[in-house]
């Protein structure tokens, strides 16, 4: 049984060439074999959205993907949002409009709005709620969270 | 999650010889969202080997055709599905169910083949899909095969898919004039839960009069349920209130559900006539603006 897979990859703009095994999901392989830990883990069945990444330009659960899945991908994590030091308007405005407590959702949350206001830029709250239905958080009950999407399509 | 292989076959061909080789201990693997967590719950416990469907051309196909009608490639994910205008114009309810599997990541992966294949009760996309006439097309070691979508599920997470088989695509007859159809479950939350009943309908209207209709059920029997009878019922008749509650009615006898954490056998079935109402008075309008 082959121990490991050789996957390459476009990780954040730079090309990423990493070994996995193929159970692995691309959660694991981007946090414990890559290094990037701003990915987080919640439930690991898809259904929290805190490892949500973006894969050839479609947001996905990365607990739901397989390492070796991403062969030839590109992706995005919540590491690439930023440009060197000037955050993304989406997270300066979760920071503004205080859309975090705890922070284990808010890479998912803004990996998940980025996304959305390429899509959509001026979205209703009602597209807002349904395009982040994926995504969970405990702590800030969702409505800052909603007014920091607003806030930053203002400003995009 | 236990030892598993992956294998990205290029061909039908050589997805069902790989399949066939490895004789029970392989499985079909299009966007994952299932099968992933079910390998990771421990519930595929003799399986080693994935097989990727999303690298094979007939399971990424989508080509609508005014005559021929819809072939959609098994692995289609859902968000391909919502983003075709063809699609959309022609088969709404198609759209109806392919928009509310999961939330947006979900559909970034999920395809329709993989929900109908896991074959669970409350699958979704596989009432409309039976209303719709649809039917699959199935390859395997001794060749390929048709079977209309109201027989494919056999029990529960069972269907006709047999070892070495995988399902290529899925294929819908062209809408006819005035035909409309719709998928609508209900839960206690807007989105991202599961169904506690749903209804995928289609309708075909004659002056104001249903001249045919194929209505399904989901979350209320061990299989999504074709209900022939309410078609054969309400053929010819006027589509008014009357109807739809005639309609209503024969659903709610029709379902077979059981009690369990997400609703009673009552509570149910009282859904099952309510959204059959809903559903087809959607359908019916739709069918008017087509
Ligand atoms: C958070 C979350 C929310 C969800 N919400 C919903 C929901 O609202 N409604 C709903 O119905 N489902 C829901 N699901 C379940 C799942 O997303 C759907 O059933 C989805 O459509 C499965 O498609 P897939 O491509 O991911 O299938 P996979 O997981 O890849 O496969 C599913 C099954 O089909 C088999 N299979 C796949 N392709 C083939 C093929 N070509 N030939 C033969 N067999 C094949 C696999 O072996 C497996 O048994 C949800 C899942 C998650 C994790
Ligand atoms: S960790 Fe992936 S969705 Fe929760
Ligand atoms: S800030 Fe704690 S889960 Fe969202």
């Amino acid at each position: 049984m082959p121990a490991k897979t050789y996957v390459r990859t476009i990780i954040n703009g730079e090309h990423v060439d990493f070994l996995c095994e193929p159970r692995q999901s691309l959660l694991e392989c981007l946090r414990d074999v890559i290094g990037l830990t701003g990915t987080k883990e919640g439930c690991n069945d898809g259904n929290c959205g805190a490892c949500t990444v973006s894969m050839d330009g479609r947001i996905v659960t990365a607990c739901l993907v397989l390492g070796v899945e991403a062969e030839g991908k590109e992706i995005t994590t919540i590491e690439g949002i930023a440009k060197g030091s000037q955050l993304h308007p989406v997270q300066q405005a979760f920071l503004e409009n205080a859309a975090l407590q705890c922070g284990i959702c808010t890479p998912g949350f803004i990996v998940s709005s980025v996304a959305l206001l390429e899509k959509i830029p001026q979205p209703s709250e009602h597209q807002i709620r349904f395009w982040l239905a994926n995504n969970l958080c405990r702590c800030t009950g969702y409505d800052k969270i909603v007014r920091a999407v607003q806030d930053a399509a203002t400003k995009m | 999650m236990h030892w598993i292989d992956y294998a990205s076959p290029h061909s039908v061909r050589e997805a069902v010889d790989l399949l066939n080789e490895a004789g029970g201990s392989a499985r079909p693997m299009a966007g994952g969202t299932d099968v992933l967590v079910q390998l990771r719950a421990n519930a595929l416990p003799d399986v080693n080997l994935l097989v990727d469907m999303k690298n094979i051309p007939e399971l990424n196909e989508m080509t609508m055709d005014p005559e021929v009608g819809l072939t959609l490639g098994a692995a289609v994910p859902c968000y391909k599905i919502y983003g075709n205008k063809a699609i959309e114009h022609a088969f709404p309810g198609l759209i109806d169910c392919a928009s509310l599997i999961g939330g947006t990541q979900i559909q970034g992966r999920a395809s329709l083949g993989g929900n109908l294949c896991n074959a669970a009760p409350s699958g979704d996309s596989i009432p409309v899909m039976i209303a719709l006439g649809g039917v699959a097309r199935i390859s395997g070691p001794s060749g390929d095969r048709e079977v209309p979508l109201e027989d494919f599920c056999t029990g529960v997470r069972r269907t006709v898919i047999q070892q070495g088989e995988i399902l290529v695509s899925l294929h819908f007859p062209a809408p006819v004039a005035n035909q409309g159809a719709n998928y609508m479950r209900f839960i206690p939350r807007n989105e991202m839960d599961i169904a506690v009943a749903g209804v995928g309908c289609s309708v075909v209207l004659d002056n104001g009069n249903i001249k045919s209709a194929r209505v399904a059920l989901s979350s209320v029997a061990p299989t999504p349920l074709y209900v022939k009878e309410i078609g054969d019922a309400i053929a010819g008749k006027p589509a008014n209130e009357e109807t739809l509650k005639l309609a209503g009615q024969m659903a709610k006898d029709a379902a077979k559900p059981i009690t369990d954490m997400r609703g009673t056998i009552e509570y149910r079935k009282h859904l099952c006539d309510v959204l059959t109402r809903r559903s087809l008075q959607i359908a019916i309008d739709r069918a008017k603006e087509s």
